[in-house]
């Protein structure tokens, strides 16, 4: 599957997507969900909460194994998408459409100090080797 | 480098995602973990289980030191072909390893042990065989791949797939096996579904898994091998029992004769230390996953989940915990999850067997 040029990155592999209203849409990357395998849950921030950059701020958890979220960068959580806490499987589906919170970034030039779509495809191919 | 089963080449060409498996590379799963859970539940699947180790037996007197060297009594074993499944403990009563024995003849019991402690294994028994049986021999069958076929659909196929061997194994009970032309086929298996373990020569384990795939047998990975096992209420051996775990606490009881005044390997340290906590399952009520070494608070003490994932077959998180005595079928218990206390339902073992939620 390709990755979404239209999107930023993480080293931890969540994708990042700025929106017109000025907020940013979290979510894992494909290439994460495919190291998790089949997904059955999703434990998502409050919204309200105010995340620092890095910070562990949501769960993952597959059949095999559990895994921590990192916030993208810093931000006020301002919503959480339920739908994909109570069918934890759309990630599977589609991990670019599975979005799981969104953040009012505290600095929205923060999104330029993440990858971009060539930058995190030589991350997943650098972990292939 | 890892060690490779002969089926290597044909997991990958079957999609296969490999995984270091104690040293092994080994298929976690073809694509969807719980859609091969679901396979072996409702259909058939196979797996490469070439990585346990075959041990034969060979020689007078087997019986005398099986009896000595197992904490389950081979004297069972009265029909040819019967199995039993035992620990072979240590001294202190540690369990060394779990595995199976088939009494083929009197001067030929065939034994069936994990990958991971394969070497420890034989090493044991050969360190005791001196010392007890030195007439016996002791051969590790490397030139021997094992395939499991499993699910309500998996003897047909197997059928199917090794023509001829129908009337040689119909017949056979649960834990039990024969002999067909160059095949060794138990009626065993590791999932709580009915099925074949077949041992063969190693040069013919990968025609017989693509004959199999041809009869509409499905690959399926250790990732599912583990969750059908936990609904099956087996144990795994590294996790839910080992040399620091009293196999007592450990849900093993059944498989440990006490009461004969037959004397065996760690034996007298078991009744030296009865057992104080107790293996039960767990269901998880609220969400999330039941993983191993996460705390469980009773209002008897403390216990420890040993093993725990989602079930695919009950569609909720479901574990082995060792708790104190105390606790009872039934109770609720609060399982400690990244600092949260989650309430979980103490529950008899197994979760499922034969396609059906036993919860």
């Amino acid at each position: 599957m390709s990755i979404p040029a239209n999107l930023k990155y993480t080293k931890s592999h969540e994708w990042a997507r700025p929106e017109a209203d000025g907020t940013v849409t979290v979510g894992i990357t494909h290439h994460a969900q495919e190291l998790l395998g089949d997904m059955v849950y999703v434990e998502n921030p409050a919204v309200g909460r105010q995340l620092a950059v890095g910070e562990e701020c949501a769960v993952v958890e597959s059949v095999k194994a559990a895994s921590d979220v990192y916030a993208p960068l810093a931000g006020e959580v301002v919503a959480v998408n339920s739908a994909v806490a109570d069918s934890p499987e759309q990630i599977n589906q589609d991990a670019y459409a599975a979005w799981m919170f969104k953040i009012k970034p505290t600095n929205p030039a923060d999104l330029n100090g993440l990858l971009d779509a060539t930058a995190y495809q030589a991350l997943v191919e650098s972990e292939a080797h | 480098m890892l060690k490779q089963t002969p089926l290597n080449s044909l997991h990958r060409a079957m999609g296969a995602r490999m995984v270091d498996f104690g040293g092994w590379d080994m298929p976690v799963n073809y694509g969807s973990q719980i859609e091969e859970h679901h396979q072996v539940r409702r259909d058939a699947g196979m797996f490469d289980v070439c990585h346990m180790l075959v041990v034969d037996v060979t020689g007078s007197g087997i019986r005398e030191f099986l009896r000595h060297l197992l904490a389950n009594n081979a004297d069972k074993l009265k029909e040819p072909g019967k199995a039993l499944y035992s620990c072979m403990l240590n001294p202190n009563g540690g369990v060394i390893d779990d595995l199976i024995v088939y009494f083929m003849r009197e001067d030929w019991f065939r034994i069936v042990v994990n990958a991971g402690t394969a070497e420890k294994d034989v090493a044991w028994m050969e360190q005791q065989r001196a010392a007890h049986a030195p007439q016996l021999t002791i051969k590790p069958r490397r030139d021997l791949a094992m395939i499991a076929v499993q699910g309500p659909n998996a003897r047909e196929k197997t059928w199917q797939a090794i023509p001829g061997s129908r009337a040689a194994t119909e017949p056979l009970k649960p834990f039990q096996a024969a002999e067909f032309a160059q095949y060794f086929i138990g009626r065993t298996g590791y999932t709580g579904e009915d099925g074949f373990e077949i041992m063969l020569p190693v040069a013919e384990a990968g025609s017989m898994w693509q004959t199999l795939h041809d009869c509409g047998v499905a690959p399926i990975g250790l990732g599912a091998r583990d969750t059908l096992r936990l609904e099956a209420g087996m144990n795994l051996y590294g996790q839910d029992m080992g040399e620091d775990v009293n196999p007592l606490e450990a849900g093993l009881a059944w498989t440990i004769d006490l009461v004969s005044p037959r004397d065996f390997i760690g034996k007298q340290a078991l009744l030296a230390k009865p057992a104080t906590m107790q293996m039960l399952g767990l269901v998880l009520l609220d969400k999330g996953v039941l993983r191993g070494h996460q705390k469980v608070v009773t209002p008897h003490g403390v216990g420890e989940i040993t093993s725990g994932s989602f079930s695919p077959t009950l569609n909720q998180s479901i574990a082995f915990a060792r708790m104190p005595q105390a606790v009872a079928v039934g109770d609720t218990v609060q399982v400690e999850i990244r600092d949260k206390l989650l309430n979980a339902k103490v529950v008899k073992l197994p979760f499922a067997r034969n396609g059906k939620a036993l919860i």
